[in-house]
């Protein structure tokens, strides 16, 4: 069956099934909530993978962008060291077991909207030294990791988070690979890993770590036994790798930062799925300690999903609701505060997000990157695109992003695309080029 | 003068016994961990209820590519007559197997719920009439002309 056979398969059942798209305003920080509703078939539109084909993702006027690096193998988050030198963090989950029908076929329908390269389990370094955006040295950092993610400096202890634990490996400045094995930290959540992604920052003074663990399920569909240590923030000590829950019922907190003006944690957190094209919304939330935001048995605050069972209303009384909704589905995977006026001055104060895309609806969101401004520590309006043009106008995707990073020293922000295996770098057309001298071109060259 | 054998010709084919048992099995099984689920919120016996349901519409739907030749090729009025009322309820049984199959294919407590429990019912009460009718069907005589 064609992927648009079957798409229109899924919309009759959909609609039959009273599961229809309203267009209700689901972005900031009262989204309108529509009634759940199960339908008979989930929705599933995946936008089929294209071609760039020499194209470009759209950017606002005054910016340039350009492809830093291609050829990656599934790029999922950056971190910009403090020379320039950008890593990029490669790699896929191994995948939740198959316990029902559903998983097998599901399995295969969404690996439709994905790319059939191998993730890399390992960190390739980029050098763009005289930032004209496109890297002219590459050399695999650190290779046979285990899906890894996260990524954190502090000091020079470079922190990676794999699947399965938080490693540390001891990082000097302007070094192109590290082949010492790293050292464990802590172990991280892993059994059964269904969101697998382990996000990763450091506060500012480098005292503490926090990791992002996703929830082994889309609604406690595997039992609450399985949902031990998952759906929150640990917070680490990065010296003896002791940690505690930071903050609970985060269904899937894919990437996390702290907002440099009021120096609060904050993370995109993707919601769940089955219930509705809107519902429910992912979000962008401070994350404040102690709090308990929900999930499974609730969402949006106190509004209940009636899925799960037995049911915690004094849970639910207590639910903290999220800052600000991004919308249904959108899959935010990225986060990245602006540093200051790094980007002009209409991009001084808020944060970047990375929408990687929607599967549970007809009208395909996400897909792009977009801006949240921010004023007195908080959104203040309407995100804003950014980066669009991952769909073509025929409703496929030549590339989805996933991680964002701002690169203070280029004046930049980078995009990692997971489907063209692409990083992408946003900059300022009319900005003179940085001095070439502050770097020596890599030793090793081209990791692969 | 020609000779006339008459022989009792069975009704059911071995493979389409062995089919149908199928269904029965596991449309009654899932009714049971569909029941077990929502007394104890459970999941591992809402995941046993999608795989059976999956399996009595795999087997429902070979069973109703069967039931459908018998139909055609019954030959007898009264043979034919109860042949109907067997595809009938094969076809139903299959029809809301997959249906059941889909709404078993949602999380956690929506997957079964009121109507998946009432789904599984019928399923089998549909699998155990389809099957008392085809096991008791009477042994039909047939007149065949053999040689001399």
């Amino acid at each position: 069956m064609s992927a648009r056979a079957l798409t229109a398969l899924a919309a009759v059942l959909a609609l039959a099934a009273c599961g229809g798209d309203r267009g209700l305003d689901q972005q900031g920080p009262e989204p309108d909530l529509p009634e759940l509703a199960q339908t008979l078939l989930p929705t599933i539109n995946i936008a089929s993978p294209a071609q760039w084909n020499g194209e470009t993702p759209s950017v606002p006027q005054g910016f340039t962008i350009t492809a830093l690096a291609t050829d990656l193998a599934i790029p999922r988050q950056m971190l910009v060291l403090p020379n320039g030198d950008i890593l990029v963090a490669e790699g896929t989950g191994s995948g939740a077991p198959k316990m029902r029908p559903k998983d097998v076929i599901a399995g295969i329908l969404k690996a439709r909207g994905k790319s059939a390269t191998k993730g890399g389990d390992r960190i390739t370094l980029l050098r763009d030294a005289d930032r004209d955006g496109v890297a002219e040295a590459r050399t695999v950092f650190i290779d046979g990791l285990n899906a890894p993610y996260g990524l954190a400096l502090i000091g020079s202890d470079l922190y990676v988070a794999n699947q399965d634990a938080l490693l540390r490996f001891p990082y000097q400045d302007g070094q192109t690979r590290i082949t010492t094995a790293g050292q464990e930290v802590t172990k991280l959540p892993s059994e059964l890993n269904h969101h697998w992604t382990k996000a990763l920052t450091a506060n500012a003074d480098g005292t503490r770590l926090y990791v992002g663990i996703g929830s082994n399920s889309n609604a406690a569909e595997r039992g609450m036994m399985a949902e031990q240590d998952r759906a929150l923030v640990w917070e680490i000590d990065p010296q003896t790798g002791m940690h505690r829950s930071y903050a609970t019922g985060l269904r899937n907190p894919t990437a996390l930062d702290f907002n440099p003006a009021t120096g609060e944690l904050w993370a995109v957190v993707n919601e769940r799925d089955e219930i509705g094209p809107e519902l429910v919304p992912d979000y962008l939330t401070s994350v404040r300690e102690g709090a308990f935001y929900g999930w499974p048995y609730s969402y949006w605050g106190s509004n209940i999903d009636t899925r799960v069972r037995p049911q915690k209303p004094e849970l639910v009384r207590r639910a903290v609701a999220p800052d600000y909704a991004l919308g249904s589905h959108v899959a935010a995977l990225g986060l990245a505060f602006a540093e200051g006026p790094v980007l002009g001055s209409t991009y001084a104060e808020g944060a970047f997000v990375g929408l990687h895309g929607s599967w549970n609806r007809n009208n395909l969101s996400g897909y792009k990157v977009v801006w949240i401004p921010f004023s007195g520590g908080r959104p203040a309006g309407k995100p804003v695109d950014f980066v669009t043009g991952f769909l073509d106008g025929n409703g496929n995707a030549r590339g989805r992003p996933v991680g964002v990073a701002i690169d203070p020293i280029g004046s930049a922000l980078l995009i990692a695309d997971d489907l063209s295996n692409t990083v992408w770098r946003v900059a300022p057309t009319n900005r003179p080029a940085a001095p070439a001298a502050a770097l020596p071109p890599a030793t090793e060259n081209e990791g692969q | 003068m020609p000779v006339l054998s008459v022989t009792a010709e069975r009704v059911l084919h071995p493979l389409h016994a062995i089919l149908l048992a199928f269904p029965v099995a596991f449309s009654c099984g899932a009714v049971l961990s569909d029941i077990a689920y929502l007394n104890s919120a459970v999941i591992q016996w809402s995941n046993f209820s999608a795989w059976l349901i999956a399996g009595t519409a795999l087997f429902g739907g070979l069973v109703l590519v069967w039931a459908i030749a018998a139909f055609v090729c019954a030959r007898r009025s009264a043979g034919r007559g109860r042949a109907l009322v067997y595809l009938v309820l094969i076809a139903v049984l299959w029809v809301l197997s997959v249906f059941n199959s889909l709404h078993h294919a949602r999380d956690a407590w929506g997957s079964v719920g009121t109507l998946g429990l009432i789904l599984s019912i019928v399923t089998a009460l549909l699998a155990l009439a389809a099957a008392w009718i085809a096991y008791s069907a009477p042994p039909r005589a047939v007149s065949r002309e053999v040689a001399p």
